[in-house]
């Protein structure tokens, strides 16, 4: 029996009855946890099977949650699917140029360049306070799923109830259509750009293409999960946007492994958890997080994932 | 062509026929590589043009010439360290069949992409490895490999850089007789090599440029450039051709 699908199903039991059965507090811990899942999945189109680390997704983040938090705030318009429309839209709207220019650079450069615009868009938050509310941010109004209002239920309910399994759907959809899109042929060249570009070229595979397409779809799927990230919260300010949360989401894809399409997912999830416990117990889950960085680095370059494979010697790690 | 002020090609002119076998010999330095690579478009050339079914193609770039049917091999091999044998090959007939923007269709219920690859792995001998990742193929097959992935493009024209450098002459005559028969069955009409090996080729060749310093030093059949003394002599060596050498 393969672990994969076992471990996978596993999964799946553990969180759709999680609700049921786990304290409420855990539950809401689950919510950023999904998004970030969403943001991962999409992020390792680049990073694990395109070979480009981006260090400027919280830009696409950002475009995700303000684009709940202005629609439901100042245009009145409530509807979740609706609002994670209207940021993938904008999501590749902003990526499309964006990405033209960056996918021309690689290695550092590239991630410079993406660390710019990021810079520029957390600017913009900062300084456009009419439209942003500065630094203050922007409140996020309950949204109405699938047409329900809920506006009456407690909102414990909502976040523990409703929106829990609605964020579980999006992440199921998202994980469906990335594992279509790395198993096509598109995903496949994706992969000869990642590991040999010049003779990636001389197969007549477009690199800068290629790349482009990873980018803009992988700023959508940051900026759909950006979009889920708004409503626990209840509120978006300039720090989603901030470069530090750039870095969060590239250390999660380190941390479970950049090398597997679930890999990213557990290390969304070992870190929401984790810090949330770290933070518990001292106050410097900052120290504790670059210790595991630099020891993930040096020792386990594969991340969790890899450490679990590690022990299937002659298989392929690369999902 | 020049690299700064050191030039590589001087004054290198020369029509290549459809269903010629071309062999360009010289010896190291000599501008062999740079002279593939002005020709596949890899390289701009400093004067002069490069034409390709009567476009001129001088620094178009690799991509687009491999749509106009024309393909090439790495002196120094190429290939994807962590694909396998058969993922370099599909992603070859993706390309091909122009497939390589389908974001959503499955590429492993894609028959053709997948029979074109299997066919080609068949054709070049490397189907028992067709699962090995390519960076645990030995030199040879690596060698081998980004020759078929060159192949199966289906190109009219291909130009290879050194095919079988690093590999014995008996496994060399393996290898040409692969490319030979490959080359027939998938319908490429002109193939162009980069040889050092002299058995090769006056064994396989049509014609034989050698190159020296960057000049055309002769141009010709193999027989011709046997009867050229001042050639055999700078690049093809007494040696080359003594009882047992030679074509
Ligand atoms: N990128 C480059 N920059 C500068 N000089 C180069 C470059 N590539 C090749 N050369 C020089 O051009 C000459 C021809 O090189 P090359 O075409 O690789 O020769 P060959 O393939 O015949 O051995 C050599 O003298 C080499 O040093
Ligand atoms: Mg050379």
């Amino acid at each position: 029996m393969r672990r994969g699908p076992v471990a996978l199903g596993l999964a799946a039991v553990t969180i759709l009855a999680l609700p049921l059965v786990a304290p409420v507090y855990h539950v809401l811990l689950m919510l950023p946890f999904m998004a970030y899942a969403v943001i991962l999945l999409g992020l390792n189109l680049l990073f694990g099977y395109t070979g480009l680390v981006s260090f400027g997704h919280a830009l696409f983040m950002g475009i995700g949650a303000y684009t709940g938090a202005v629609l439901t705030t100042h245009l009145g318009v409530r509807s979740l699917e609706l609002i994670l429309l209207a940021s993938a839209v904008l999501g590749a709207l902003v990526a499309a140029p964006v990405g033209a220019l960056c996918v021309r650079y690689v290695k550092i450069y590239f991630g410079m360049l993406t660390l710019a615009f990021g810079m520029l868009f957390y600017t913009f938050l900062l300084k456009f306070y009419r439209l942003t509310g500065g630094d203050e941010g922007i409140r996020v109004l309950r949204p109405s799923l699938l047409g329900f209002d809920l506006a009456a239920v407690s909102k414990t309910d909502y976040l523990a109830g409703a929106y829990y399994y609605y964020s579980v759907a999006v992440l199921v959809l998202a994980a469906l259509l990335m594992w279509r899109i790395v198993h096509s042929p598109f995903g496949l060249c994706l992969r000869t750009v990642r590991d040999n570009p010049a003779k990636a070229e001389a197969l007549g595979i477009s690199i800068v293409r290629s790349r482009w397409y990873a980018f803009v779809i992988s700023a959508v799927y940051a900026a759909v999960g950006g979009a889920l990230l708004g409503p626990p919260i209840g509120n978006v300010d300039p720090t989603l946007a901030y470069w530090t949360h750039s870095g969060n989401i590239v250390f999660m894809t380190l941390l479970g492994g950049f090398a597997s399409f679930f890999g990213p997912v557990l290390g969304a999830f070992v870190f929401i958890f984790l810090q949330d416990t770290v933070m518990s117990v001292v106050p410097y889950w900052r120290l504790i997080f670059g210790a595991i960085l630099a020891f993930l680095v040096i020792f386990a370059p594969g991340g969790l994932m890899g450490l679990f494979a590690g022990r299937r010697p002659g298989e392929v790690s690369r999902a | 062509m020049f690299y700064g002020d050191f030039c590589a090609l001087d004054g290198v002119s020369l029509a290549i026929n459809v269903g010629e076998f071309v062999s360009i010999i010289g010896p190291n330095g000599a501008g062999k590589s740079t002279l593939i690579n002005v020709l596949t478009g890899a390289l701009r050339p400093s004067a002069g043009t490069v034409l390709f079914k009567e476009r001129d193609i001088s620094g178009i770039g690799p991509v687009r010439l491999a749509r106009l049917g024309m393909a090439r091999s790495f002196q120094l091999v190429q290939i994807f360290p962590d694909l396998t044998v058969l993922e370099t090959l599909q992603a070859a007939v993706v390309s091909r069949l122009n497939r390589g923007s389908r974001l959503f269709g499955s590429l492993s219920r894609d028959r053709e992409v997948q029979e074109g690859a299997l066919a080609i792995a068949d054709l070049f001998g490397l189907a028992e490895k067709a699962h090995t990742p390519s960076k645990h193929l030995p030199q040879g097959d690596k060698k081998l490999l980004d020759v078929a992935s060159a192949f199966a493009l289906y190109p009219e024209i291909i130009l290879l850089d050194e095919p079988t450098s690093g590999v014995s002459t008996r496994d060399k005559h393996a290898i040409m007789e692969i490319l030979v028969s490959a080359s027939r069955q998938l319908g490429i009409k002109s193939i162009i090599q980069v040889e050092h090996d002299m058995d090769i080729v006056f064994g396989y060749s049509d014609r034989i440029i050698a190159l020296h310093q960057g000049k055309v030093l002769a141009d010709g059949t193999p027989d011709e450039i046997m009867a050229d003394e001042g050639v055999v002599d700078t690049v093809v060596g007494r040696k080359a051709l003594a009882p047992g050498g030679g074509a």
